[in-house]
């Protein structure tokens, strides 16, 4: 597939189209050049493939199912399967890509772990793997994401991790991960920085994005056992930094007869001021050292987005994305707020499922296409609702 | 000649280079600053344009440039500010920052701008080389810009050299790895120091981050042509006292 794999990876100089590459700082530079020369390498030896695969089967608990939504199928007239990336270990997709990384690192030697977080799903998968191979885990998390996400921050504290309030800035996750950056800057020799999405320099996108495709991977597998087809018309996620849409659109991007749906959220509209629709409102910029869209003023200043989500209030996207919004490989959509909670309480309502608020954004756009009677739509459900528990509450209340 | 080249013919030892934030402490104190560095014994001037992700900053910096937004700071306001200095100034001077508002205010327009006000080097720390060599170098060169590259304890001597053939301004060397305002046990960076000093490049060395005081600048210029302050000048003026007084007694500090 690899000659013909024109979405899915990047050039040898981290171009997916023209978005990409690797905007650092010399201070950086031996730090990336040195990942960007091995991680291949690393990543298809046997050894790790062997470790890798082991550890999301038996500790992840991968293969995920692929469910057939009955009751959501006959509302929305369609053969709807979802994909129970919130069943996963630490529940989210979040664990797929840090088993993945802490490998990695591992094998290139370092002690010191950090990583950026907003919610805190990664933070925790990231404190959960470093628990694992009993490595320094330092999580870097916007101050005001730190009181609104309590639980989480308590998971990481007891996984042992260490959590760094990030006080520069709108304490958000962008500012979370300049510092993760800064300490990474500061720590070159020791420290691995471990990237929770398809976002940063080159090799990080296409990276978390190999370690995410075991996604899509499955879902042809389990599709063919199902369906006798390995290719569904749709498939449809969520979009922040992109790494769960990354891993389910992975092993499809190739084959262009299926219909790559990526939802954004738009807060309280995108056209609100109020919204995280990058595609919808950002513009081509460099951001976190790589160049993609990215929500910034007129004067090339990063604005602080909103998404009642907080695993999608990101001013950027992944350049992977960037490429399938440009070349329009990729159709992107939007969810509100209320659009989101809306189609969480569906779910739960006709099949059980509790969704994570991230997750409900891909759900929320089901009654805006119009699907044929035997289309097969899988949605990937990246992570469950657990977190999410105070906000809907709240709407439980009200 | 260009003229850092001039400098360096004229001068080549204990250069003074000063970093300040535009817009900071007040949003139209750019060119009182610009006046008093010059007139106070600056060698040479960065002028920081400020960016709200500013990734290689410490904490003085970064809040300079936050203060710096919040006051207005832009980079066509900056160009406005600049304006009718080509005379009045005579020391070399440098914008630095960040590439996002660059591109966004258009390459190509901010290196025409840029020269128009009389600027003589561009320093953007996230403009790896790469990219600047496929798609930057001939726009600055047109305009008459020199781009300054920065090395850090980590470069080899490879990349080092490459940097030296494609530089014609200096060679800004991070005195160890870290964002800008971290203290720096000087002493401990001799062998990369030497090493630097030892390769005998064309091009003339500015050690910078972490130089503070008087010590310390007088340490790197042991190694180097010179050094350049930045956090240690933002928390001399952050207060807000008179420009010209505080700026001198911070220079006298040092020279």
């Amino acid at each position: 597939m690899s000659s013909q794999a024109k979405y899915s990876q990047p050039d040898e100089n981290g171009y997916y189209g023209r978005f990409g590459g690797a905007y650092v700082p010399e201070m950086l530079y031996s730090n990336v050049e040195n990942l960007k020369e091995n991680y291949l390498k690393i990543i298809n030896d046997e050894s790790f493939q062997k470790e890798f695969n082991t550890l999301l089967k038996d500790y992840a608990g991968r293969p995920t199912p692929l469910y057939y939504a009955g009751r959501l199928s006959e509302k929305y007239g369609t053969e709807i399967f979802l994909k129970r990336e919130d069943l996963c270990h630490t529940g989210a997709h979040k664990v797929n890509n840090t088993i993945g990384q802490i490998l990695l690192a591992e094998r290139l030697g370092k002690k010191r772990i950090i990583a950026e977080t907003g919610a805190g799903q990664h933070g925790v998968a990231t404190a959960t793997v470093c628990a694992l191979k009993n490595l320094e885990c330092i999580v870097y998390m916007g101050e005001k994401d730190i009181a609104r996400q309590a639980p989480n921050v308590a998971r990481m504290k007891m996984l042992g991790a260490k959590v760094v309030p990030a006080v520069s800035g709108s304490k958000t996750l962008k500012d979370a991960t300049n510092e993760a950056i800064r300490d990474w800057i500061n720590n070159p020799n020791d420290t691995y920085y471990l990237i929770g999405s398809v976002v940063g320099p080159h090799p990080y996108p296409d990276m978390v994005a190999r370690f995410q495709s075991v996604i899509s991977d499955e879902i042809r597998k389990q599709l063919k056992e199902k369906k006798g087809t390995e290719l569904p018309g749709y498939v449809i996620a969520c979009v922040g930094g992109g790494s769960n849409a990354a891993g389910a659109f992975y092993h499809f991007m190739e084959d262009e007869s299926v219909q790559l749906i990526a939802v954004e959220a738009a807060g309280l509209g995108v056209e609100s001021g109020m919204s995280a629709a990058t595609t919808q409102l950002g513009t081509v910029g460099v951001l976190h050292g790589s160049k993609s869209y990215v929500m910034q003023t007129e004067d090339g200043q990063v604005v602080e987005p909103h998404s009642i989500s907080a695993g999608l209030d990101y001013p950027g996207i992944g350049p992977m994305h960037a490429n399938l919004f440009a070349t329009k490989r990729a159709k992107f959509m939007n969810a509100t707020d209320d659009e989101a909670v809306a189609a969480a309480f569906e779910l739960t309502k006709l099949e059980g499922i509790i969704p994570a608020l991230e997750s409900a954004h891909a759900l929320a756009v089901l009654g805006k296409i119009k699907f044929k009677k035997d289309d097969i739509v899988v949605v990937n459900l990246s992570g469950r609702g657990d977190k999410d528990m105070d906000t809907y509450i709240k709407k439980l209340q009200s | 000649m260009n003229s850092f080249q001039k400098l360096f013919s004229e001068k080549n030892k204990n250069i003074l280079s000063i970093y300040f934030t535009a817009g900071f402490p007040e949003l139209n104190d750019t060119n009182v600053i610009l006046r008093t560095l010059e007139k106070h014994g600056t060698d040479m001037i960065e002028i920081g344009m400020p960016y709200s992700d500013p990734l290689a900053d410490g904490p003085v910096i970064q809040n300079s440039g936050m203060k710096a937004l919040q006051n207005g700071m832009t980079i066509k306001l900056l160009f406005d500010q600049l304006k009718g200095n080509k005379e009045k100034i005579n020391v070399p001077l440098i914008l630095m920052g960040y590439l996002n508002p660059v591109l966004q205010y258009g390459f190509e327009k901010f290196c025409a701008d840029a020269k128009a006000v009389g600027i003589s080097g561009i320093i953007l720390p996230d403009l790896p080389i790469t990219e600047f060599e496929n798609e930057y170098k001939n726009i600055l060169a047109q305009n008459g810009l020199n781009f300054i590259f920065l090395i850090t304890p980590e470069t080899s001597d490879e990349r080092i050299k490459k940097i030296d053939e494609i530089s014609e301004g200096f060679i800004y060397a991070v005195s160890s790895s870290s964002v800008t305002g971290r203290d720096q046990d000087m002493s401990a960076q001799k062998s990369y120091f030497e090493r630097i000093k030892n390769m005998r490049l064309k091009n003339n060395v500015l050690i910078g981050f972490g130089i503070k005081d008087r010590e310390t600048f007088t340490e790197a210029c042991k190694y180097a042509s010179g050094a350049i302050i930045g956090t240690a000048y933002i928390k001399a003026i952050e207060k807000g006292g008179d420009i010209d007084i505080e700026t001198q007694t911070f220079l006298n500090s040092i020279l």
